[in-house]
Order: structure tokens, then C-alpha cells, then sequence
């Protein structure tokens, strides 16, 4: 197949994962793979299962192409086995992006709980309408402020130790290579989404499928925009806040894809969904169900099958784009 | 208060096939709103509601329906109540304390078993059970030799999909064996870790056979579980060596023996689980109402309480409202969250008993290591 003369990048929603208890619905990448007329195998990249990243019979059955796994994520562990200087700098820079993210953390919460305490105060609704502004717009300031700390957490790891530069890391970005290169496209599963970032970046399977269409969804799709949101409004410990985990790759710009809301956000908090859509704003807050999908080409959304979380809190459902 | 039922029971004809057909009518003890009432069936001289919420009177006297063989007691209980009692039924001048046969709820500790009441709303949570999608984690003894304390016998819980290649958090639980056997601990943690709820974790399982002693702030406690325990679980297992993956958890005075070896060795436990501490103090003198038992307990938290530090970073704090130590507990908050720890703290319309610590597992054990649930999405 030829190089696309318009690269799609296609987020989907949630689809059948190895994970016990994972959604039970049906896959349907397969149909858009055969929506893009792709006829020649596809790239694999599950390295967000983990150690199960290889457990993917039941998804390369739905894809209806035949596929290639990249196994990022074994690459990972070879690659490490192999490279003791490397790895010891990469968990040095892993610990360092864990604490900076708990001690983000502990602003947001810090954060989250000034706003409660002066949204509750009894005073003239234009002034609290006015210090409710200000809490988001700090909120807005501790993610920017955190996104820029990890990027230059990973600038100086990028400028110390030149990854792409040493054998073991070229090595196996030429495997990649050969292996992407026939591929009609990139097809990127969800599972964890730190987990599937760090290996995507280690070995820059986005770069190494610069001229290929790109099929994601959940944490595939979470690591194709700009910043990676986690969020959950029914965590075990009662409730969390949303918060940035990283800048991603940015070739869905524009975007904050939420996975499985129905699950996962309360849908009924307009309140509370007025104030993420306008913390993240002006991207585009997309909630992801079974079934959804969001199509990106050169940096723009051209269609869409999705719910847009309003600034207003109102979720818009049937966004197309 | 009255109950509807015994009303109605009173109101009609009182033979024994009625009163047959009451009992068979209803499920025991009888819960009506915010009423629950207590019933006993039989022949005694008096029969008595003992349970052990703090702030009612402890022993309180079923009244018998007039021309019948029952007997009935009706208390307030607020919504999501849960209370563990027993029956004093008086015969010949001699008590006898019992299981309510009408009631299939039991809860089981070291002494033996209680009857349980469930308030409205109290439900069992669900993810104490079995559950076969769940898979099992490995339980295990070894023993350890303690310069300390000569050896010691450890339980261990690996999880199922336990590697070598990772790093595991490290949960040391005190009484870690009367928390797998009366609070549930092997499913909880088999059911958190496949709900995303936690992360893989090696549990730790101690137990002290002089725990009044040890665990009432004794520093060959605290020696022996930082300077023996963790350096010897680390050579065998690959554990995450960082606080923040290091907690300690107990209850009664398990939850003292935590509080205590985080304060001995502060920054070296990031997490400190604390269940119905036994946090007595005072604010003038050095003896408790308690007794001379708590007389290092009573040193220990009135030095804290002079002198607060934070000794780890996150903190969950549970009690519940109907035993005597929630006044020390909400005492402690304050303290703990002066120093600028992250304290959570949770109360409970329970008693200081192992389903209480059951219950707030979940809660607790996610706050302290929160699982994957945030960071996966498929």
C-alpha cells in the first residue's frame, strides 16, 4: 500500500482488552479498517497490556487483516537486559516524573479544596461567579506549569542520553521499522496508559509511522493528543480529581479523549463537568463510549461520532466534529 | 420506640399458632425504618440485649409479650448501622450468654462468635467474597529469625501473577492473622488487586504473641519489624525500597504498634494504615481511666501530642462511632493532619471489632496505594 496522501489518526472507543472484568462489547476496528480500504497487514502495538501484550489472538481475529505485534513492551525488557547504563538513567527519570506527578497531585487537591471552601462563602452570586473563574484558571495553571515540567524532564533524558543513538535503541527502532513499513497501519490498543506512553516514546513508533493512517482507542487514543488525562469520579477511596499525566504525542491535537464515561464520569455533576470542560479548554473534551469515534487529519477533526463535554457542563451527545 | 410487628403480635389472639405464624412471617432481628427489634423465644426468668456500643447501656431488658413465650426489645439504630450482640437468657438465677438462633448473621474473633444486626442501608460489601474472577494470591509461613525476638513465624501474601521482574509495595499488617481469619484479608486483597482497586502488593503478616507488650510502643517492636523484617523480606522478594511503598496497618493496638514504628523511624513508612487505635492519652497526669496497660500507650501519645511531626506521608485514619476509643481517635486527627501528613479519616456506625476493619478495607488500603484503575483504560 501506498503512503496515505491524508493520514487519518482514528480514536476509538473502548474494545475488548485481556484485562479480567475488561468491557465485553464488540471490537470494531476491523470495520474501519476495511472503511480505509487497508489491505495489507497492520502494525500491532498492545505494549499497554503489559506482560500480556502478547495475549492478542482475540483482537487480531476482529482486525480481519493479518497483523504484526510490534511487542513493545518484551522489546522494553530485552532492551534493558541489555543496556544497564540506559535503563538505571530511565528509572532515575521515572522516579523523578512520579514525584513530580504526587506533588502535583497534592497542589490539585490543595487547589480543589480553596475552591470548595470559597465556593461555599455567602456573598454576592457575580463575586462568587468571579472567584469561581479564578479557581479554574489555577487549576488551568498548576497543569500547564506540570506539563511543562515533564516535557523538560524528558528534553534533558532526550539531550543526556541521546536514546536513538545507541545500539540497543537502533537496533530495535530498525527492526520497527521493517516491520511498520509494509503496514497499511498502525493499529494501538488501550491497557495502561503510562505504560503504553513510555514504550511508544522509548522506541518513537509514531515517528517510525510518520506516513501511516493510525487506529487507536482508550489509552492508545488518551497518548495521541496533546495532554493525557486521567480521571475517574468513582474511584474506590470515594473522590479524585482529574489530573495531566503528560504532555502526549499531539498528532490528534486539540482533543482530551475520555474513555468509557459511562463508566467512569459522573454524568449527571453539570457542575463538575463545566469545570473540567473549561480547565481544559479550549481543547476538546471528547467522551468515548463503545462504538464512538473521532477522525483526525493534518490537526483537524473532520468527523465525528462522539459526546463533547460543554463548558456549559451540558454533554452534547452525537458530536460530529 | 415501638415495633409495628410486636404491636400487631400483642394486638391479635397471642396462641401458639399465631406466634408460629409470627416467627415465621419475619426474618430476626426485626428491622423497621430506623427500629430494630430484638426477639428471643422461650422459657427464662429474664432475658437481656447485650452488645458493646459505646454510649447505650450495654446490657438493656427484653419485655416479654404478655401470655407468650417471647420476648422483644426495640432500640433506635441509625441508617447503615451495623451491631454485634449476644442474649443473657436468666434461668434458675443463672445467666447464659448466647448466639440470637433467629439470626443467621454472625461475625466471628479470638473469643468466639457475636450475633450481628444490620441496620438499614448496612450492606455486606461484596468485595469481601470470594469471587472466582478473581484470582487467588499465594499465601505462605516462613519464619524469621529475630535477634530481637528469637524466631517468629511470617505469614506472607504474594499476588497471583506475582513477578520477579517487578517491584512490589510492602504491606505489613499487624494481627496480619486474625486479618486473614476475621476480617477477610486473603479475598480483599485478591478482589482489589483484579479490580485495579490496588496494585500487586506482598502483605506481610505478623503476629506478636505478647502484643499488649510489644505493640504499646516497644522499641525492640520497632527494631524488629525496620531493622530485621523489611531488609529480610527485601533479600527474598524484589520490593520497591522507596517509603511510599512501605505501610504499616493494624487495629486496636496493632494500630498504636504502626503509629509508634512510624514515629520510631520517621520517613522510613510512607503509608500508615490506623484502625480503632488504641490512642489513649491525657491532657493532665500520666494514668488513663483505662488502666495501667495503657500506661506506655498513654506516654507515647502524650509525647506526640506535644511534639507532632510527620512521620510518614499519607495517613488513613478509621474508627468506629460506637466504640469508646472514637473520642481518642477524633482526638488524634487533628494532630496528624497538624504536621502536614495527608490524612483521611473515616468513621463508621460500627464497633471495635474485625468486620468494622473489614469494611473500611477497601477504602483505606485504595487511598493508601491507589491501583492502576486511574492510569488503565481499555
Amino acid at each position: 500500500m501506498l503512503a496515505p496522501a491524508t493520514r487519518s489518526v482514528i480514536l476509538l472507543g473502548p474494545q475488548p482488552g485481556p484485562q479480567p472484568g475488561s468491557p465485553s462489547h464488540q471490537a470494531d476496528v476491523g470495520r474501519v479498517l476495511r472503511e480505509l480500504g487497508a489491505r495489507r497487514p497492520v502494525a500491532l502495538c498492545t505494549a499497554g497490556w503489559q506482560e500480556r501484550e502478547g495475549e492478542d489472538e482475540a483482537l487480531a481475529a476482529q482486525l480481519g487483516l493479518p497483523s504484526v505485534n510490534l511487542r513493545l513492551h518484551r522489546r522494553s525488557e530485552e532492551l534493558f537486559a541489555e543496556d544497564a547504563e540506559l535503563k538505571e538513567a530511565y528509572k532515575a527519570r521515572q522516579l523523578l516524573l512520579r514525584h513530580q506527578q504526587d506533588f502535583y497531585r497534592v497542589r490539585l487537591d490543595h487547589a480543589d479544596e480553596a475552591a470548595h471552601a470559597i465556593a461555599v462563602r455567602h456573598v454576592e452570586p457575580e463575586l462568587l461567579e468571579q472567584e469561581r473563574r479564578v479557581s479554574v484558571e489555577f487549576l488551568r495553571q498548576l497543569d500547564r506549569d506540570h506539563v511543562e515540567r515533564c516535557r523538560a524532564i524528558h528534553a534533558a533524558f532526550e539531550q543526556r542520553w541521546r536514546p536513538g543513538d545507541r545500539p540497543a535503541v537502533a537496533r530495535h527502532r530498525r527492526e520497527l521499522r521493517a516491520l511498520i513499513e509494509p503496514a497499511s497501519a498502525l493499529v494501538i490498543a488501550g491497557g495502561h496508559v503510562a505504560s503504553l506512553f513510555n514504550r511508544m516514546e522509548l522506541f518513537d513508533a509514531l515517528g517510525l509511522a510518520a506516513e501511516k493512517h493510525v487506529i487507536a482507542w482508550s489509552a492508545g487514543a488518551m497518548v495521541l493528543t496533546d495532554r493525557i488525562v486521567l480521571f475517574h469520579d468513582f474511584p474506590p477511596y470515594g473522590k479524585d480529581i482529574a489530573q495531566v499525566l503528560d504532555a502526549g504525542f499531539g498528532v490528534a491535537p486539540g482533543l482530551v479523549v475520555l474513555p468509557d464515561p459511562s463508566r467512569r464520569i459522573r454524568m449527571d455533576d453539570r457542575a463538575g463537568i463545566a469545570r473540567f470542560a473549561q480547565r481544559l479548554a479550549p481543547a476538546t473534551c471528547v467522551a468515548m463510549d463503545p462504538g464512538t469515534h473521532v477522525v483526525s487529519e493534518a490537526g483537524l477533526v473532520v468527523r465525528a461520532s462522539a459526546t463533547r463535554l460543554r463548558t456549559t457542563g451540558e454533554p452534547e451527545i452525537g458530536w460530529s466534529g | 420506640m415501638t415495633s409495628r410487628a410486636i404491636a400487631d403480635l400483642s394486638a391479635g389472639p397471642r396462641t401458639p399458632e399465631a406466634v408460629d405464624g409470627f416467627f415465621a412471617t419475619h426474618g430476626f432481628p426485626i428491622v423497621e425504618g430506623p427500629a430494630i427489634t430484638f426477639v428471643w423465644r422461650g422459657e427464662a426468668e429474664a432475658v437481656h440485649l447485650k452488645h458493646w456500643v459505646y454510649g447505650l447501656p450495654s446490657s438493656q431488658s427484653l419485655a416479654r409479650v404478655e401470655h407468650t413465650d417471647v420476648w422483644h426489645l426495640t432500640l433506635g439504630l441509625p441508617p447503615a448501622s451495623r451491631v454485634e450482640y449476644k442474649f443473657e437468657v436468666v434461668r434458675g438465677g443463672h445467666g447464659e450468654w448466647i448466639q440470637d438462633p433467629l439470626n443467621p448473621n454472625r461475625a466471628r474473633d479470638p473469643f468466639g462468635a457475636n450475633s450481628v444486626a444490620h441496620g438499614t442501608g448496612y450492606a455486606i460489601p461484596e468485595w469481601i467474597q470470594h469471587d472466582p474472577r478473581s484470582p487467588r494470591g499465594h499465601l505462605d509461613e516462613i519464619p524469621i529469625d529475630s535477634q530481637v525476638f528469637g524466631r517468629r513465624s511470617l505469614g506472607l501474601y504474594l499476588p497471583a501473577r506475582f513477578r520477579r521482574t517487578r517491584r512490589y509495595p510492602l504491606l505489613i499488617v499487624h494481627d496480619g492473622h486474625d486479618y486473614l481469619h476475621y476480617a477477610s484479608l486473603g479475598p480483599v486483597l485478591d478482589n482489589l488487586i483484579a479490580r485495579l482497586d490496588i496494585p500487586d502488593v506482598i502483605v506481610a503478616l505478623t503476629s506478636s504473641p505478647r502484643r499488649l507488650v510489644e505493640y504499646a510502643d516497644d522499641e525492640r517492636h520497632a527494631s524488629f519489624l525496620t531493622d530485621e523484617m523489611v531488609p529480610y523480606l527485601q533479600r527474598l522478594f524484589p520490593l520497591d525500597e522507596r517509603p511510599q511503598s512501605r505501610c504499616l496497618m493494624g487495629a486496636s493496638f496493632g494500630a498504636v504498634a504502626a503509629l509508634s514504628t512510624a514515629c520510631r523511624r520517621p520517613g522510613f513508612y510512607g503509608r500508615l494504615l490506623l484502625q480503632s487505635g488504641s490512642f489513649a492519652f491525657t491532657d493532665i497526669g500520666d494514668r488513663n481511666h483505662r488502666g495501667a496497660l495503657f500506661d506506655p500507650v498513654v506516654a507515647f501519645i502524650n509525647r506526640f501530642r506535644g511534639d507532632p511531626i510527620a512521620v510518614a506521608e499519607r495517613v488513613f485514619v478509621s474508627c468506629g462511632m460506637y466504640e469508646s476509643l472514637i473520642y481518642e481517635n477524633r482526638s488524634l486527627v487533628p494532630m496528624l493532619q497538624s504536621t502536614g501528613m495527608d490524612v483521611r479519616y473515616v468513621e463508621a456506625r460500627d464497633g471495635h471489632n474485625w468486620e468494622n476493619w473489614r469494611d473500611r478495607l477497601r477504602e483505606g488500603l485504595s487511598w493508601l496505594f491507589p491501583g492502576p484503575l486511574l492510569l488503565v483504560y481499555e
